[in-house]
């Protein structure tokens, strides 16, 4: 295991949580939260949970983040906090 | 005590990231006015408890919890050998029944938008308030 | 509220902070979670499902019935979003949109209007923003027959390698999601209607659960599929194998069909007329 790589992601994880939760529109929001889980996902494969990342990769990255869009799509895309 | 502490942060540095994430989904669902952002700090605490379980599967010096069934050498298994499998198993359908309660989430947001035309905390209690 | 919720964060936060130093040291050998239950699986998963892929063992054959209640709440998921979501009111105008491929001008035809049907120069299009992208039109349907061949190897070989029902079925629903997404909802409801979807999850659902009551009627415990051996004419061990494909294959219908499900009524807001 590469120690400063997984630190790298680590702190890019937390950035993207933070990211995803105070951008004001929230189609950026949904994108980043989509970086989040792609972000977990590696940290994940770097721990050996090969079936974890695995679904990760395709639920949280993928599936979820187009539901989040469609959500977006179809109520309001702007927030005020 | 400066070596401790550096030693602490520096072992178990999975587990800190894991409570700042836990930290900060919660803040989110409590803080946060949007239902949208409402439901991005549930899954954000969510694949926070994960990451804890996935660390805690973490075995130093183990490999991926496949065996190599070609060759020789299957009947002698060390569990030492391989990461904890068990918290992946578990992690798993957790991730997926995840996606399915987001769907449901999204579904009771924009149910709510399309009764009161907002997803904003506050003007929705006002608006519960008047009826 | 706000400074309420700071408060009751960093409250917590620091209570799992104030516990963490107890815990054993990241990848610890003799922690207590890689002691009790785990090297049994890990030493004989092999030996009694002729499984190498530990977690797919763990998961449908040894924790079976945790599985299987997974999968229902999944169904569980989906139903919820109809009953939540679908909507069969009319529509408030009743408007179709056409685009003329050679100018790219929008057509809106209002209710009794003359439709140009089956036009070879008009095309029907969800919205008015529709972008007419050729190269995702081709892109997507290049790529849709690799991704979903794809899907059925990470089902199928999910014994021996990363992966299993619950990421085939992903990945499947996802393929049909990116159908819908490159070219439009209504030919992805043509191939999949959204009936036959929920259809499929339930019959996905029942091929777990009938499994196990397979296994109940030949003599066994529920989801022991070493009492298919007769059936299947193969020794219990292989048996084992084979009754975990069958499960994975009940719970990938499932997941797929609940995934696009959930699609259809998060994109169209329970309309089923146009996605995004």
């Amino acid at each position: 295991m590469i120690w400063q790589l997984e630190i790298i992601i680590l702190v890019l994880v937390v950035v993207c949580a933070v990211g995803a939760l105070a951008v004001r529109d929230l189609l950026g929001a949904a994108i980043l939260f989509g970086a989040y889980s792609f972000l977990m996902c590696l940290l994940w494969a770097i721990m050996g949970a090969v079936d974890v990342a695995f679904t990760e990769a395709s639920v949280g990255a993928g599936v979820s983040t187009v539901f989040f869009v469609a959500a977006v799509f179809r109520t309001s895309r702007r927030t005020r906090d | 005590m400066w070596d401790d502490f550096v030693r602490l942060a520096v072992a178990k540095a999975n587990y800190w990231i894991y409570i700042v994430l836990m930290c900060i989904g919660l803040w989110g669902m409590i803080v946060k006015g949007n239902l949208v952002k409402k439901i991005i700090g549930m899954n954000i605490l969510q694949t926070a408890i994960i990451l804890f379980y996935v660390s805690i599967a973490s075995k130093a010096g183990a490999t991926l919890p496949i065996i190599t069934h070609h060759g020789p050498g299957t009947d002698s298994i060390q569990a030492v050998g391989h990461i904890n499998p068990l918290p992946h198993v578990l992690m798993l359908t957790a991730i997926v029944v995840a996606v399915a309660t987001l769907g449901v989430a999204l579904a009771l947001a924009m149910r709510i938008h399309r009764d009161y035309g907002t997803l904003e905390e506050d003007e929705l209690l006002a608006m519960m308030r008047e009826k | 509220m706000r400074r309420l919720g700071l408060i009751t964060a960093v409250l917590f936060g620091g209570l799992l902070a104030y516990a963490t130093p107890d815990f054993p040291d990241w990848g610890d050998p003799r922690s207590p979670a890689s002691t009790h239950v785990s090297p049994y699986y890990i030493q004989n998963s092999l030996a009694d499902t002729a499984v190498p892929n530990i977690v797919t063992a763990v998961l449908a054959d040894y924790r079976g019935y945790d599985t299987m209640f997974e999968t229902t709440v999944i169904f569980a998921a989906g139903l919820a979003c109809l009953f939540l979501l679908r909507n069969f009111g009319p529509r408030a105008v009743e408007s179709r949109l056409y685009r003329h491929r050679p100018t790219g001008i929008t057509l809106r035809i209002e209710q009794g209007g003359d439709l140009p049907e089956n036009s070879a120069e008009f095309e029907r299009i969800d919205s008015q923003w529709v972008p007419y992208d050729l190269i995702i039109r081709c892109a997507g349907r290049l790529v849709l027959p690799f991704i979903q061949l794809f899907a059925l190897y990470v089902v199928a070989h999910g014994h021996h390698s990363p992966g299993g029902g619950f990421q085939g079925g992903v990945i499947f629903g996802a393929a049909l999601i990116f159908y819908a997404l490159s070219h439009d909802l209504r030919s992805t409801l043509g191939h999949l209607p959204e009936a036959r979807s929920l259809i499929v999850a339930a019959v996905g659902v029942l091929i777990y659960v009938g499994t196990g009551v397979l296994c109940l009627l030949l003599g066994g415990a529920f989801l022991d599929y070493a009492a298919l051996a007769g059936l299947l004419g193969v020794d219990p061990v292989m048996a084992r194998s084979h009754g975990i494909l069958m499960v994975e294959i009940g719970v990938a219908l499932a997941v797929t069909t609940v995934m696009v499900s959930l699609y259809y009524y998060l994109a169209t807001a329970g309309r089923l007329d146009e996605g995004l």
